[in-house]
């Protein structure tokens, strides 16, 4: 009864992003867009100048187009993960968060459920750019597309969560560009998703190396590289698991009513 | 148990109800009992009277001291107590973007109801409040009593025990308001609801069965009408609530007639 009601709950959540997400034809252009522009124009363009030499998983030397495609699905997944962070500002700026949070359902439950919907658009978006690929004379191996779908889906959660996370902390709309100056960028940029490690290392940036390597975005796209060729980072796996985990703990936390609501609901303090 | 037990039981309690945000106490000592019926929380803007409706929603937890509902810890089983609870905010809470019927769907399944009771409850409650012909339309494209009226529909879906009602009127046309008010009243007595609607308007508190009047977080009163007309020998609400609350009516001599 209670596993039915929740499931209940969930799958209301996930219809609800679902039809937000139909009405707004535009987020899926979006989201093609940005990372096609990448794949036509910045990696076109840097083709000759960025080689890339034979590491794993590669068996063979790659041209850079088919390099940056994993770090393009990251970059999907961490825009879409930003973007239901906003779905959630907005939310609480419009009430709806109040009608989520006094469901007679387990909060964490709640956010879950809030997370997962927020997944599943990654994932549809993911798997439209893998499409447009093709167009792009991209071949990924059939077998990388079903593989590609868990750490997709892991990556997925674990940004999602970090979205869920920044949602405790941005407090208004408007913030919102900071969070893409502070956030995002750095993430992306710093990552292994236009260049690997061991250029930055080479190339002396000991520092952007580092935080390269502890990036979480760069575990992500690991994780979804290796899968594409039908293999498996277990550092990367470990990375993203445990990441995901603590950013989600860390939103619970932040929504918990003992710490209170009055972060989000600034314009009921006094009242 | 029998009706006149189940009346004189308990459906909300309050006990020494303390919550301070910084150096601002915005409920200080609040203890209050209400069995079944309507209520009136009366206060002014800034009484604390929307923090009350957050500790009672589990949106906030109090600083200390303790609320149930039908005889629920807060504390401790805040989902079971949430389940019988239904809430109108003082700021609208639909999806502009859905259908009415949408909105009610959204908000039954989240409660664990299933297709089918979802469409038979949205369809009474719908009639009841005369709003059949606008399951299929947008929320976006109704008036704001109506809006008001699904907000009300939505939070009847649940059946809920109790009804909370946050300065629901606010924005409303005077019919509108009356509707709104008496459809809820009628309610307390037909389904046995406790409601408590806050509000700082005095005319919406005068048929209540008790008026909590609320006034810088502090509890100042808990009687009906007549009683603290009584209490503060006044010849009207208006001036007990003044009174209670140590406000006076702006000097209004100085603004010249046309």
């Amino acid at each position: 009864m209670v596993y039915s009601s929740q499931l209940r709950a969930m799958l209301a959540i996930i219809q609800r992003e679902m039809i937000k997400f139909w009405h707004q034809k535009g987020r899926l252009v979006a989201a093609l867009v940005r990372p096609s522009l990448w794949l036509i124009v910045f990696a076109a363009g840097f083709q000759n100048v960025f080689g890339v030499s034979i590491i794993p998983p590669y068996e063979t030397y790659i041209e850079y187009q088919e390099y940056v495609i994993p770090g393009l699905l990251g970059m999907v997944l961490l825009f879409n993960g930003m973007q239901s962070s906003l779905a959630m500002v907005y939310d609480r700026e419009m009430g709806l968060m109040r009608l989520l949070l006094t469901a007679p359902q387990p909060r964490w439950f709640l956010l879950f459920s809030k997370l997962v919907s927020g997944t599943i658009l990654s994932l549809l978006q993911a798997y439209a750019f893998l499409l447009l690929s093709v167009v792009f004379q991209i071949e990924i191996p059939l077998i990388g597309w079903l593989y590609a779908f868990p750490a997709m889906l892991l990556g997925g959660l674990m940004l999602g969560s970090l979205g869920l996370l920044l949602s405790v902390y941005v407090k208004q709309l408007e913030n919102f560009a900071g969070t893409m100056n502070f956030v995002i960028f750095p993430m992306f940029f710093i990552s292994t998703a236009l260049y690997p490690l061991w250029k930055l290392e080479e190339s002396g940036a000991e520092i952007v190396f580092q935080l390269a390597s502890y990036n979480p975005f760069t575990h992500a796209v690991e994780l979804i590289r290796f899968a594409l060729y039908g293999q498996f980072n277990a550092i990367s796996l470990g990375v993203v698991l445990v990441s995901g985990f603590i950013f989600f703990m860390l939103s619970v936390w932040g929504y918990n009513p003992q710490r209170g609501m009055a972060k989000f609901t600034k314009q009921n303090k006094t009242k | 148990m029998n009706e006149k037990n189940s009346l004189s039981e308990t459906i909300i309690s309050l006990q020494k109800v303390y919550k301070s945000y910084g150096k601002v106490k915005a409920l200080n000592d609040v203890s209050f009992e209400l069995q079944h019926g309507f209520y009136a929380l009366l206060g002014s803007n800034g009484a604390g009277k929307s923090t009350l409706f957050q500790l009672l929603t589990g949106l906030f937890v109090p600083d200390s001291g303790s609320i149930e509902i039908v005889g629920i810890d807060l504390s401790r089983q805040l989902t079971k107590a949430l389940a019988h609870i239904g809430v109108v905010f003082q700021q609208s809470a639909l999806d502009l973007g859905l259908t009415v019927q949408a909105n009610l769907s959204f908000h039954g399944r989240l409660h664990g109801l299933s297709t089918h009771e979802i469409k038979e409850r949205s369809a009474i409650e719908l009639e009841r409040l005369g709003m059949q012909d606008t399951a299929k339309k947008a929320c976006k494209t109704l008036s704001g009593g109506n809006r008001r009226k699904v907000e009300l529909a939505r939070a009847l879906l649940t059946e809920p025990k109790v009804l909370l009602m946050d300065e629901a009127t606010v924005g409303l046309d005077p019919a509108s308001r009356d509707l709104l008010l008496n459809y809820v009243q009628q309610l307390c007595t037909e389904r046995k609801i406790t409601t408590l609607w806050a509000t700082h308007l005095i005319d919406e508190a005068e048929n209540a069965k008790q008026v909590l009047v609320l006034n810088k977080g502090k509890l100042l009163a808990q009687a009906t009408s007549r009683e603290l007309q009584d209490r503060t020998q006044t010849d009207s609400l208006l001036n007990a609530f003044l009174q209670l609350s140590d406000q006076k009516l702006p000097d209004t001599s100085h603004i010249q007639q046309i």
